[in-house]
């Protein structure tokens, strides 16, 4: 059967590996190639010995850095949802609403930024925020501001390139959900003398739940993990678990501990993924 | 009638700008003289042509195209594959299964995805010899898994919009299944196809966590090259190379807006 090619594959090269990591993150580390000991040793009488060390969970419980990583994560993946979703819904909301050659454009318009360097958009942004950058300039000449703005290498530099490079990602589940919605009901509304904003918040608004639902949770989950935007974006202290991960990993050459870091990283988003999966599902059912 | 909330306009714009100034401000410095990038002085186009010189970028970027094209490809077959078993298959087992594992690397954070792969590589490495090391190989593998999943998303929603009718008409005057899928879906799911290949070609194209994990000497992609010499400053040469780039997506849509619109094919919902 060719359905085994596919399942085969993402056994092995998807979900076996989440094994390995659990594997690993109960292991020691080492100076070794590679980098820490084998679980399972025979010596010379043949005895088998295990070795199990969950050393390095208690390790992350025990120094704050872990722990404050996690939460500071949690906490800017949360506050990019929310702001995403406030820019997203009158984006999708026009786009939904406009002709349909104007609606095609837009649509185009939302997609074209998703298939350009991810990597280069972000880096655009140093250029745009930096001492001497773009946004400083233009302040600094409309006389708005007498000081260059000091926002590279803050939070509010890692907001702002989260809030850009996530955007589509909600606009666009936005949009499917209220470009499905009957205008009728709109109609319906007006007649029994609803006013707009009334007729959006009693009507439109519930209507877009699983659309809300999906894109919310397609920018929280990878927002967690992000590397890219606070390495680049972010100063020393914009403490993100992507980040912490990648040091451990590729600065330290902690293999147990950064598995460690991300098998709890997994524990946490196995229930927003979850519930992805279900809005999702929900989605499919109405169509 | 349509209801009138007056802001919604005014956001959405603002809502644009946001999206395309930085695009804009990349392409216009990549033409700037000075080598601070942001302060303009006059019009140039030396950066492309130092561009074109540096070979550390173009091998580079050739070592990403390879990956890139191997990867999608691979993605394509078992994706296109993934997306007919369950859109078409009815029940069978391991449909949870692999409904879960195909839909879970979209959100994945990649340096999930990127360590556990080099974890399994290296256990496989000291278990059965092979992958012998990291490099080319074990980039395509990886991104092949994560490509996979984009492009089962694309062509399931195709699948989804289809008639299964025609399908089921050829079926009944006696078609081999086969047939009907040479003869029948694949021609109908055709945009689909080459719009999930052009999107794992181009998430390939841009990986950087993943491929940092699972590369190895001798194999460094673009975006790992960009990514170290952009953690030392802005060079207005990443300008330039950025703008080569977005005028390749540029032209690759647009065209392809257009071959879809002059063969009247149904729009699907894809990314």
């Amino acid at each position: 059967m060719v359905i085994a090619i596919p399942m085969i594959w993402l056994l092995v090269f998807f979900l076996i590996p989440f094994a390995v990591v659990f594997k690993l993150s109960l292991s020691e580390a080492a100076i070794a190639r590679p980098p820490y000991l084998p679980m399972m040793t025979w010596d010379e009488e043949g005895i088998l010995t295990f070795v199990l060390n969950i050393g390095n969970y208690f390790y992350l419980l025990d120094d704050d850095l872990y722990i404050f990583a996690y939460m500071q994560s949690m906490k800017i993946a949360l506050v990019s949802t929310v702001i995403c979703l406030l820019v997203a819904y009158p984006m999708a909301l026009a786009i939904a609403r406009a002709n349909s050659s104007t609606r095609n454009l837009l649509l185009m318009l939302v997609i074209l930024p998703f298939w350009t360097s991810f990597l280069l958009r972000v880096y655009a942004w140093i250029g745009i925020l930096k001492t001497n950058g773009l946004l400083n300039n233009a302040l600094l000449w409309l006389g708005l501001i007498d000081q260059p703005l000091a926002i590279m290498q803050t939070d509010l530099a890692v907001y702002i390139g989260i809030v850009y490079t996530y955007l589509p990602f909600m606009i666009l589940p936005l949009y499917t959900s209220l470009v499905k919605q009957d205008e009728s009901l709109l109609e319906a509304a007006a007649d029994l003398g609803a006013r707009p904003v009334t007729a959006f918040f009693s009507v439109t608004l519930p209507l877009s739940f699983p659309g809300i639902a999906a894109g919310s949770l397609l920018v929280f989950i990878p927002v967690v993990g992000e590397f890219v935007i606070p390495a680049l974006l972010g100063g020393p202290d914009t403490l993100m678990i992507g980040r912490v991960l990648w040091s451990e990993f590729f600065s330290n050459r902690d293999w147990p501990v950064a598995s460690a870091v991300a098998t709890v990283m997994l524990v946490v988003l196995v229930v927003p993924i979850m519930l992805l999966r279900l809005a999702q599902q929900a989605d499919e059912k109405k169509a | 009638m349509k209801s009138r909330l007056g802001f919604v306009p005014v956001v959405a714009t603002l809502g644009f700008i946001f999206l395309y100034v930085p695009i804009i401000s990349l392409i216009v410095f990549s033409f700037n003289e000075s080598k601070l990038v942001t302060v303009w002085s006059r019009f140039s186009t030396k950066w492309y042509a130092e561009l074109l010189n540096d070979e550390q970028i173009l091998d580079a970027a050739w070592i990403s195209f390879k990956i890139g094209a191997i990867s999608a490809t691979a993605a394509l077959v078992f994706g296109t594959i993934a997306a007919l078993a369950l859109q078409r298959f009815g029940r069978f087992r391991g449909k949870t299964l692999l409904t879960g594992m195909i839909s879970a690397p979209l959100v994945m954070p990649e340096v999930i995805t990127g360590l556990s792969l080099l974890l399994l590589f290296v256990a496989m490495e000291s278990l059965f010899g092979w992958p012998a090391g990291r490099g080319l190989t074990t980039i395509i593998i990886a991104h092949t898994t994560f490509c996979m999943a984009f492009v089962a998303v694309v062509v399931q929603s195709r699948l989804a919009d289809m008639d299964s009718d025609q399908e089921e008409a050829a079926m009944d005057l006696g078609a081999k299944p086969a047939r009907v899928f040479w003869d029948i879906t694949l021609p109908t799911i055709a945009p689909a196809l080459v719009s999930g290949w052009l999107l794992a070609f181009t998430l390939s194209l841009d990986d950087l966590v993943i491929a940092s994990f699972v590369s190895g000497p001798g194999a460094t992609t673009l975006p790992m090259l960009i990514f170290s010499k952009v953690r030392l400053g802005v060079s207005p040469e990443i300008n330039a190379l950025a703008t080569i780039m977005i005028l390749i997506v540029v032209v690759g849509v647009v065209l392809a807006a257009w071959i879809m619109a002059s063969s009247k094919a149904k729009s699907s919902t894809t990314y």
